[in-house]
């Protein structure tokens, strides 16, 4: 009865898509304010249908109704709460009806505090968005629907795969696709401004929260995702440049752009046509992730069941609503330029550089990533693409980019004044100079140090702009001033938490590339493995069952130059239901290094473990810095020029002024 | 004129994308392998090996060799007696030696005699020919990843197929089977 109910609610969110689609797009074109304000009340009753629908989807996985295909695949009644609730979405069926959630939630969001938009573009927004919502709906509804019955019910549930019972996972689908739904956000503005041929200040002020918003839930969404491959995969890695992994990287880097142009538009009104493609594009790229996901045209650990005719409907989508957009570019864009002029040394000049590098960035990772089946497309056979060649593209893109970032806050609008900024960056210089230095000589002061060192002070580099920019903002006739500090806008302060963040997440990255050991042997109880001036010595291994599994639990104990530091517990588990296994990692996080303990399989009868040891240099200062990024956003947001209507921007702009 | 030629740019490239990708999902449509790299060893002889038997098993002849694995189609299946997930698979192996299409010949990966053949006893034997390989030499010189995989081995001793984790009902029928009988032919 609940998943019919749930069914149902479903079904009939599909008309309201279609009224709130059409509707108000006529109401728009023809200057019927009636009819464009059709598109509030479909846009709440859309999300107060979908809401029902999920939540009784919840209610099936909780309640173990095993007479629904989906709760029959993806659960088991010996599974926790916490993964009962979330095999909701940790299938393909139920987590497009979370993303067509989420959706709905975004549309209902514009409806609710959208008060202060021009009538004609709400009522556009809400149109592209009961759009997209109607594309997603007929996919669910007719290729992956969650709510099927088998008759008869089976007692048991199939169980969800081990890997994903494990909290960072039970939260890393929903922020991602708040980051990936989110960007539909940037595309039903750009949708709605090219419609009416306009783009200024006020569009890109109104669309950069809602950018701000998606981009900081992709951040953390993508910090879980790599947190969670860390520690549950064993492998002591955290990147892998896995097709997965870059659909959701290059909305990233294409929506960092887009963050960083929409400021030019709302200052300068230059950058228009451009930023627009960026918004079309994040959220095109967002669609492509989904597909790719869920075709079956790439392979891929993390992939989704795949299913032909699933990857048929979604491509068809996908090309009407990038087709679609695309094409509505080509004909409105042209119109849109104007705006200023260009001085290369100006923050719309670093800014602009910014974009190139970024958007670059994302270029060459989306080619890396389909080069395997463009090549095949073109006769050229089967290869794979693998980390040397996002390293090698990669980085020469980064450097320039994260150099740049710490120039870029210093540069005023139209003309800036080169030698002053880099005179006021003088300290930062010395900063990173001195930790090259003290890094290359620590490490040796080999050739092979270089690049380490040279990570590190262009972490350092960036580090200390980030906080030299701020203290000069907040310093009163050179003293730091707490009335200073108060007055800036928040949007300062998120700026600059998320440049501080970005250096954090360089230390990890380049400290874990550089300094990372790895030993692998079989111990038997008694011996040992040296690492890293540790040693951990094998004190032997015992069952341990959890409520769904079988386990083995290796203990170690570390030591450090006799004296104890910590005992690590692994565990190697075997789940019966789905029948797998999965490794669970023991890690010490210190500040500097993670000390990170994989048990593996019985080797011989002497009661001997194959054991992974690995020390890994500064990890946790990836999730530090990852969600430094990420708090810099949400800070950002509470700015208040995202909450006074057009009419008070003056007040606003003085404010910032005075404070720079 | 150049100008809005820019602008078309970003449609052409998206245009040309979708053809490639519609072109492939065709091809899954059509039922195409489409592993972009399904294992290095496709379409290679099988690696040099000589594999003890199991001491005790008392069939004969026993052990497995490359030699052994040309002359007719067969399939190997890497499993050992640890392996949880072999378990699973384990009855649909024993109802491939049943029907008779293809014998299952058997690599015991990292496993102890002892512990082989009680495994055996208990869940049923399919296998033709059993060679132990308690070192990982010839799983190493397959390219296994993780226990169970299963080759598919033509008449010529060359490796046609590698389906990696457990084979299930559906995957013996619509793929393994299929590609058996057209070997055989």
């Amino acid at each position: 009865m609940i998943a019919e109910l749930g069914h149902f609610a479903l079904a009939l969110a599909l008309p309201v898509a279609l009224i709130q689609s059409i509707v108000p797009m006529m109401g728009a074109a023809r200057g019927v304010s009636a009819w464009m304000d059709v598109g509030r009340p479909a846009a709440l009753l859309q999300l107060a249908l979908v809401t029902t629908s999920f939540s009784a989807l919840m209610w099936c996985f909780i309640n173990s109704d095993f007479s629904v295909v989906n709760v029959f695949q993806n659960s088991h009644t010996a599974k926790p709460l916490l993964y009962k609730i979330s095999g909701v979405w940790g299938n393909h069926e139920g987590s497009m009806v979370l993303w067509i959630l989420i959706l709905a939630a975004f549309g209902a969001a514009v409806a609710a505090f959208g008060g202060n938009l021009p009538e004609r573009l709400r009522a556009r927004v809400l149109s592209v968005q009961g759009m997209i919502g109607l594309g997603f709906l007929l996919f669910v509804l007719f290729t992956s629907n969650p709510f099927l019955r088998i008759d008869p019910a089976p007692i048991e549930g199939r169980g969800l795969n081990p890997l994903l019972q494990d909290p960072g996972l039970a939260f890393h689908p929903p922020m991602l696709y708040l980051g990936y739904v989110g960007f539909s956000m940037a595309f039903s503005f750009a949708v709605a401004a090219l419609i009416e041929g306009r783009v200024d200040a006020a569009w890109a002020r109104w669309v950069r929260p809602w950018t701000l918003a998606a981009w900081t839930f992709l951040t953390l969404g993508i910090g879980l995702g790599s947190w969670w491959a860390y520690y549950e995969l064993g492998w002591g890695g955290w990147w892998f440049w896995d097709p997965v992994e870059n659909a959701s990287f290059i909305p990233w880097l294409t929506g960092t752009a887009l963050l960083h142009s929409a400021i030019v538009v709302e200052r300068r009104e230059t950058l228009k046509s451009w930023t627009v493609l960026l918004a079309l594009i994040t959220f095109s790229l967002s669609m492509l992730g989904t597909f790719l996901v869920r075709s079956g045209i790439i392979t891929s650990v993390h992939a989704f069941a795949s299913d032909p005719a699933r990857g048929v409907f979604v491509l068809l989508l996908l090309g009407i609503a990038v087709g679609g957009s695309l094409t509505l570019y080509a004909i409105r864009a042209p119109a849109l330029e104007g705006g200023g002029l260009f001085a290369p040394i100006s923050r719309e000049g670093g800014l602009l550089i910014n974009n190139l590098l970024l958007t670059t960035a994302a270029a060459t990772v989306l080619v890396g990533t389909l080069y395997p089946l463009l090549a095949e497309a073109i006769g050229l056979g089967k290869l794979s693409v693998g980390p040397p060649y996002f390293n090698a593209v990669f980085i020469p893109l980064m450097t320039p980019l994260l150099l740049l970032t710490g120039v870029g806050p210093f540069l005023a609008w139209k003309r800036a004044d080169l030698s002053g900024a880099l005179q006021r960056l003088k300290l930062a210089f010395v900063t990173a100079i001195a930790v090259f230095a003290g890094v290359w000589l620590l490490t040796g002061g080999g050739l092979g140090a270089i690049a380490a060192a040279a990570g590190m002070a262009l972490a350092a580099w960036l580090g200390a702009a980030a906080i030299v920019e701020w203290l000069s903002r907040a310093s009163l006739n050179g003293m730091p001033s707490l009335s200073r500090v108060l007055a800036m806008p928040r949007a300062a302060h998120g700026m600059t938490l998320a440049h501080l963040g970005m250096a954090v997440v360089i230390v990890g990255i380049t400290g874990a590339s550089a300094w990372k050991e790895e030993r692998i042997e079989a111990l038997k109880p008694g011996q040992h493995i040296d690492a890293g001036g540790y040693r951990f010595t094998f004190d032997g291994a015992r069952r341990t069952d959890g409520p769904n599994y079988e386990a083995v639990q290796g203990t170690y104990t570390v030591t450090k130059d006799g004296a104890p530091v910590a005992v690590l517990t692994p565990e190697r588990r075997s789940y019966a239901q789905p029948p797998q296994g999965t490794t669970e990692a023991a890690i010490l996080s210190t500040f500097t290094r993670d000390l990170y303990a994989v048990i593996g399989e019985p080797d011989g009868d002497e009661g001997a473990f194959v054991s992974r040891i690995f020390i890994e240099p500064f990890v946790p200062w990836l999730w530090a810095g990852v969600l430094m990024m990420g708090l810099g956003g949400f800070v950002s947001l509470t700015d208040r020029r995202y909450r006074v209507g057009a009419g008070r921007r003056a007040s606003t702009v003085a404010a910032v002024q005075a404070a720079a | 004129m150049r100008g809005r030629l820019v602008f078309l740019l970003p449609l052409a490239i998206v245009g040309a994308l979708m053809l490639v990708f519609g072109k492939r999902l065709l091809d899954v449509g059509r039922g195409e392998d489409l592993r972009i790299l399904p294992t290095v060893l496709l379409d290679t002889p099988v690696p040099d090996m000589a594999l003890d038997a199991i001491p005790g098993r008392g069939r004969n002849p026993d052990g497995l060799t490359d030699e052994d694995l040309r002359g007719e189609v067969a399939l190997v299946n890497i499993w050992g007696s640890w392996c949880v997930a072999c378990l699973a698979e384990h009855p649909v192996l024993n109802e491939i030696a049943k029907s008779g299409v293809v014998p299952v010949q058997g690599i015991a990966w990292r496993d102890s005699p002892a512990a082989s053949l009680g495994w055996l006893a208990k869940h049923g034997d399919p296998y033709a020919r059993i060679g132990q390989d308690p070192k990982s030499r010839a799983a190493i010189a397959f390219g296994v990843t993780g226990a169970p995989e299963t080759f598919v081995v033509d008449r010529q001793g060359v490796i046609r197929y590698k389906h990696t984790g457990p084979i299930s009902p559906e995957a013996w029928e619509r793929t393994i089977k299929p590609l058996v009988m057209e070997l055989s032919k």
